[in-house]
């Protein structure tokens, strides 16, 4: 059966969706990547769509599944490389998308994750600190 | 006998052409700064001279035959020429009319002694110069639609440009009403713009928007929503007064976006989001 | 073409995206139609199990323009007016399909006879 393949790097997981998919092809990609950042403890995960000229409201779906479930599971999830005329789209179709992150490409993606994951750390740090000192 | 229509005003052409050109030159109301006298000379004799090989007795009514063709696109010519000149469409009907007045005077004076043919003859040329004559306008009209098309898109073209103002800013000036339409061409060249540079912030500049309703606003607010899909932050400036009342007045939410009274404070706002840095350079006082 | 099961949506997309490269159609107006043709062509699985599509050339004047037409003989659609709301969805869907294929076509016509089927046709302008 086909798959989308998943990377590991370090901390984070990578997919680049090169083709356009079906629909069993997109809602496998949505639990396999849930399983491993279950089984890793990745604290992000970077999907990078720019090879995909359409993206529909069943697409836009999984992606804001795979954001809302990362988060639950203390990951965040960034899409990157949109093209402009997808994202033209999915704003008339009325989807925004809420709950994934998203960046320019691969690179501004990763600097977002690590942003995003230093601030974790930064307060939890604090937090240790706090707890501490009493 | 039946009188030969074609033979007739093949022999009269000479004179049918001096009356219609006189008759146009003695207008009072002609533009020679649009065209010279020569020049309008050539083009009615051209027209003149198609016109006359084409008809006969039998295909006078019948001006949408094939053989009209080439009349008729001369014709069309002319009438594109005249409304992308700045003729007026007038000045464009009594031309094809002028024309017809002159047939109508060389039938007259050489039927004389054929009342009824002249009848005749007078009716079907009248209908044949009439069909010619709204054909003209036809033409005309759409003479005119191709050029506000063009201006159109030129307006469209010329109207949305995207300035780098820093490495990661880009500006947008909008001027002018946003319809749905102009939004698509704003939202297309900013988002293409924001992947060929990488910039991570646009500033749209509403100062040269005249009014702001709920629908501008919602095209703005679509155009902001774009622009984060595709990893990107947008600042809307040039926020006048008036335009802040409005907005208010209309129960519009811009909450969820970063909005700034000028260019200058929405630049400095996206100079901090970069993390920038802008300093007086401190020299160093010599004493 | 007929659309039977998921498999047949991508193909479908690209026949659609063919003809509107064909017209030289500009990317942007190609999303739109594509995914407005996805949409529709998923509702028509989803509720109707599938049925056939029709994807055909038109012109009028100097305008080129695409038609896709969705023929399903599906359980039909009770209140269109209702099924055009933007989040209302008898599935478990988000609800936009249709009130959004409307919003990125040029023109959308629906009919549909409950218990009989329904005729969706979309058409989208090469400049519209």
């Amino acid at each position: 059966m086909d798959r989308i393949p998943i990377l590991r790097m370090g901390k984070f997981l990578l997919v680049t969706i090169q083709i356009d998919l079906y629909d069993r092809l997109a809602t496998n990609l949505e639990s396999d990547l849930v399983n491993m950042v279950n089984k890793t403890g990745a604290r992000g995960v970077l999907i990078d769509i720019s090879a995909l000229s359409i993206v529909d409201s069943f697409m836009g779906r999984i992606l804001g599944n795979i954001g809302t479930m990362s988060k639950i599971m203390d990951a965040e999830a960034v899409v990157v490389g949109m093209q402009p005329a997808v994202a033209i789209t999915l704003i008339e179709l009325g989807l925004e998308l809420k709950g994934v992150h998203t960046a320019l490409n691969v690179e501004k993606g990763m600097e977002l994750l690590h942003e995003k994951i230093s601030f974790d750390e930064d307060t939890l740090d604090e937090a240790d600190y706090e707890n501490n000192s009493e | 006998m039946k009188t030969d229509i074609a033979k007739l005003l093949q022999r009269k052409k000479k004179q049918i052409f001096e009356n219609w050109v006189a008759a146009q030159l003695a207008d009072s109301n002609l533009r020679d700064e649009l065209m010279s006298n020569e020049e309008l000379r050539s083009q009615s004799d051209e027209l003149l001279d198609v016109l006359l090989k084409t008809i006969n007795n039998d295909n006078l009514s019948d001006v949408y035959s094939q053989a009209f063709e080439p009349v008729r696109e001369i014709l069309a010519g002319i009438s594109v020429f005249r409304a992308k000149n700045g003729y007026t469409p007038t000045e464009t009907g009594l031309y094809v009319f002028g024309l017809k007045e002159a047939f109508l005077q060389a039938i007259q004076g050489e039927m004389k002694s054929d009342l009824p043919g002249m009848i005749e003859v007078t009716f079907r040329m009248n209908k044949l110069m009439d069909h010619l004559a709204i054909d003209t306008f036809d033409t005309f009209i759409k003479g005119r639609e191709e050029v506000i098309l063009r201006q159109t898109d030129e307006i469209t073209e010329i109207s949305t440009p995207v300035i780098r103002v820093w490495d990661g800013i880009l500006a947008l000036p909008i001027i002018g009403t946003l319809d749905s339409s102009r939004t698509q061409v704003v939202m297309e060249n900013l988002l293409q713009e924001i992947v060929v540079s990488g910039s991570t912030i646009a500033i749209l500049d509403i100062s040269g928007v005249p009014a702001v309703d709920s629908l501008v606003a919602q095209h703005l607010i679509k155009t902001v929503a774009a622009t984060r899909l595709m990893g990107a932050e947008c600042i809307i400036s040039g926020i006048r007064p008036e335009i802040a009342q409005t907005v208010v007045h209309l129960g519009i939410d811009l909450s969820s976006i970063v909005t700034k009274a000028t260019l200058a404070s929405a630049l400095r706002h996206a100079f901090t989001m970069l993390k920038l840095e802008v300093k007086r350079v401190q020299r160093e006082k010599s004493i | 073409m007929t659309i039977e099961k998921e498999q047949d949506v991508v193909p479908f997309r690209n026949r659609v995206k063919e003809h509107a490269v064909k017209i030289g159609m500009s990317i942007l107006n190609q999303t739109k139609l594509i995914t407005a043709a996805s949409e529709l062509v998923r509702n028509m699985l989803k509720y109707a199990g599938g049925g056939v599509t029709t994807i055909e050339v038109l012109s009028k004047g100097r305008e080129n323009g695409i038609r896709v037409v969705f023929q399903d003989k599906g359980p039909g659609i009770k209140d269109i007016k209702q099924a055009m709301q933007d989040g209302f969805s008898t599935g478990k869907s988000l609800g936009v399909g249709l009130p959004g294929a409307k919003r990125l076509v040029s023109e959308f016509d629906i009919k549909s006879i409950p218990g009989e089927g329904t005729t969706v046709t979309i058409i989208k302008w090469k400049n519209g």
